[in-house]
């Protein structure tokens, strides 16, 4: 991949938190890249450290966590060195984050308009007028109807949908290069999530923003990503494009992740399911994180750490059952 | 022919909508709106629908945990609105609910033990014994153990909470479970686990569900038969099969399209159902669903469509079907 091309690059990142009860390390040693243009997804169950990721990217960390180890690097500059008054005109400017809670993310005593134009007036200089004129420019590119009016409303007389418009409207009225959307559709309902995830899959191609998608939903994930990074208590399991993912996935909790979905499309007789619970953030600190749900733990699942191997082209696998060099020992065939 | 377990004839539950200085009337809102259905005894009926759609309401209806406006439940033949307390009591041992929020709906200053004795105190298990045998041997039914009746909510995840919420509801032996949104709270590889363990205790004790979720997969998955709501009103219920399979109500169709399908290769954009869902407040006239609907004809502005049977098991409620 050229270099050129890569918005961020995440390496060795370790965030821990530090607490009463010890340091609870919630994401372990992490690595990804996302390319310029590229829709990431981070796929997960809660717990896994895919919020904390993003949140390590953004600098907004809670008291209580810290980066202890490893370097974001965005288009070269390393953003964990960066003081955080050059944070402060990186997040919202260069990088944007839309959340969860399209309820909670906007201030209920601003009207609409203020809080577009609060946006650019903190990232650019330009007159009330143009930023005004740029912000109904925006609402109506997400799509939102009377858009002027719009402008003089407040955010309790919007609902959900248009609300969380709203808040894609903001995170791009600067033109990120990157947009971080942790679980953007979670709060809505089918009918609306899909015309916000079209919206979102729109301004990746128009705008060629590049987007790291949080979201726990592998019916997500296929619709919009192209890169799948799937992660399990703080450590990336698995990384492939996503058609890989969902035709050829190789780690055990992937594949039991998506025999646990239970799919609109037919009718299974038994969901399959993954015995056991999602391990506590810290509560394993040897083996492969994953061994006490495998149904194909080896011995030395629960002694060793498993690095990342190279599967195929573009996939990597955390597993030792794709370790070739044990394969052949055991005299197993590998299939090319 | 199958005997209705509950039946539900045209509900309909109004919040007054109350304004000004003196807090008169000024509005209601339509939360159930002439609703109809039947639940026979040992299927699972599934309820869906978008937020706001009514489909809780309905839930807490039929435990007359809120009176109806109007309308009539009956279960196993008996009227649930004209009981007095004391029956009443007598057959809400017979419905039991499982809550959305494991997390919000256990007492975080009781054991496990104690929030599974509640129920049979309240329906009059006098003998400790008794009791304790009983909640034993139900916490293994849910697939715990006899030593978790000591601990506390607070040391458990999120699918093993739902368990024993699952366990409390099934404490008084009922025949009806209302499952309102069990496993959306729960991670999707937890979420199965707990699919599978109600449909196991479904065959075990001959129970009967009403499964409300938003979530068309789930209920695809555990339903017999599938109800849709918009907007207060049941749009269409049919055998599940038959719904995901050949829908009828245009909303029903543009809601099985909308849910993003895990497969990369099976994306089709061709059903965006635009605009937004309209205040049930102030629901539009005629059909309720004519201002988002593509096949919205003359007649549906101003006429609501009856909800009939148009084939053997089927309902629909729609001016595109019957009539004929």
């Amino acid at each position: 991949m050229d270099k050129q091309q890569d918005i961020l690059h995440v390496q060795g990142l370790r965030t821990s938190f530090f607490t009463d009860n010890g340091i609870v390390p919630a994401v372990d040693h992490i690595d990804f890249t996302i390319h310029k243009g590229e829709v990431l997804g981070i796929v997960g169950e809660s717990g896994c450290g895919k919020s904390v990721t993003s949140l390590s990217i953004m600098g907004l960390l809670p008291q209580a966590g810290r980066i202890v180890d490893g370097e974001i690097l965005f288009q070269g500059e390393s953003l964990t060195k960066a003081t955080e008054k050059r944070m402060r005109s990186i997040r919202g400017n260069e990088i944007a984050m839309i959340f969860q809670e399209p309820m909670t993310s906007l201030n209920p005593l601003f009207k609409i308009g203020n809080q577009l134009t609060e946006a650019i007036h903190t990232h650019q200089s330009c007159s009330k007028e143009k930023a005004r004129k740029r912000s109904v420019e925006m609402l109506e590119l997400v799509g939102l109807p009377r858009a002027e009016q719009l402008l003089n409303d407040y955010p309790h007389q919007l609902s959900g949908g248009m609300r969380q418009r709203v808040m894609i409207a903001m995170s791009m009225i600067c033109e990120p290069q990157l947009l971080i959307a942790d679980e953007p559709t979670t709060a809505l309902d089918v009918t609306i999530q899909k015309q916000i995830l079209q919206l979102m899959k729109e301004l990746n191609k128009k705008l060629h923003t590049s987007i790291m998608m949080i979201t726990h939903d592998l019916g997500v994930v296929a619709e919009v990503c192209d890169r799948v990074v799937v992660m399990y208590a703080g450590k990336i399991v698995e990384e492939a494009p996503v058609r890989t993912i969902f035709k050829h996935a190789l780690h055990p909790y992937t594949k039991g992740l998506l025999a646990s979905v239970p799919d609109i499309r037919s009718k299974k007789d038994r969901l399959q399911s993954i015995p056991g619970n999602v391990p506590k953030p810290g509560s394993i600190d040897k083996g492969c994180r994953f061994a006490e749900r495998c149904e194909h733990a080896m011995e030395r699942c629960f002694t060793e750490d498993p690095p990342l191997y190279k599967a195929e082209e573009n996939q990597q696998v955390r597993c030792f059952l794709y370790d070739t060099e044990a394969k052949e020992e055991s005299h197993e065939t590998t299939t090319p | 022919m199958k005997l209705p377990l509950l039946e539900v004839n045209q509900i309909k539950k109004y919040f007054p909508i109350t304004g000004g200085i003196l807090g008169r009337k000024v509005g209601e809102v339509k939360a159930v709106d002439r609703v109809s259905f039947a639940v026979y005894k040992g299927e699972t009926l599934g309820l869906v629908g978008e937020s706001g759609c009514g489909k809780s309401t309905i839930g807490r209806l039929l435990l007359r945990l809120q009176e109806a406006t109007d309308g009539e439940i009956r279960f196993e033949d008996k009227d649930i609105q004209a009981l007095s307390p004391k029956l009443l009591k007598k057959i809400r041992k017979e419905m039991q609910l499982v809550f959305q929020d494991p997390y919000a709906s256990l007492n975080p200053r009781h054991k496990v033990e104690k929030i599974l004795e509640e129920p049979l105190i309240v329906h009059g298990i006098k003998d400790k014994k008794e009791r304790r045998e009983r909640i034993m041997n139900m916490l293994e039914t849910v697939g715990l153990d006899r030593y978790h009746a000591e601990r506390y909510p607070h040391q458990f995840s999120g699918g093993q909470r739902q368990r024993i919420g699952i366990a409390r509801a099934l404490m008084t032996n009922p025949k009806l479970i209302i499952a309102d949104e069990p496993v959306s709270a729960l991670d999707v590889s937890i979420q199965s686990q707990v699919l599978n363990l109600l449909k196991d205790l479904q065959a075990e004790f001959d129970l009967t569900y009403i499964f409300i979720a938003h979530d068309l997969g789930v209920v695809r998955h555990i339903s017999d038969r599938v109800g849709v709501m918009y907007l207060g009103r049941m749009v269409e219920l049919t055998d599940s099969e038959r719904l995901y399979e050949e829908p009828l109500h245009p909303y029903t169709k543009s809601l099985l399209s909308s849910v993003p399908v895990p497969d990369p290769d099976d994306q089709s954009d061709s059903e965006v159902l635009t605009g937004e869902i309209p205040s049930a407040s102030n629901p539009p006239k005629g059909c309720a669903f004519h201002t988002r609907c593509k096949e919205c004809m003359d007649v549906c502005k101003t006429s609501r469509p009856t909800f009939q049977e148009i084939s053997p098991g089927h309902h629909v409620a729609c001016h595109l079907y019957g009539d004929a």
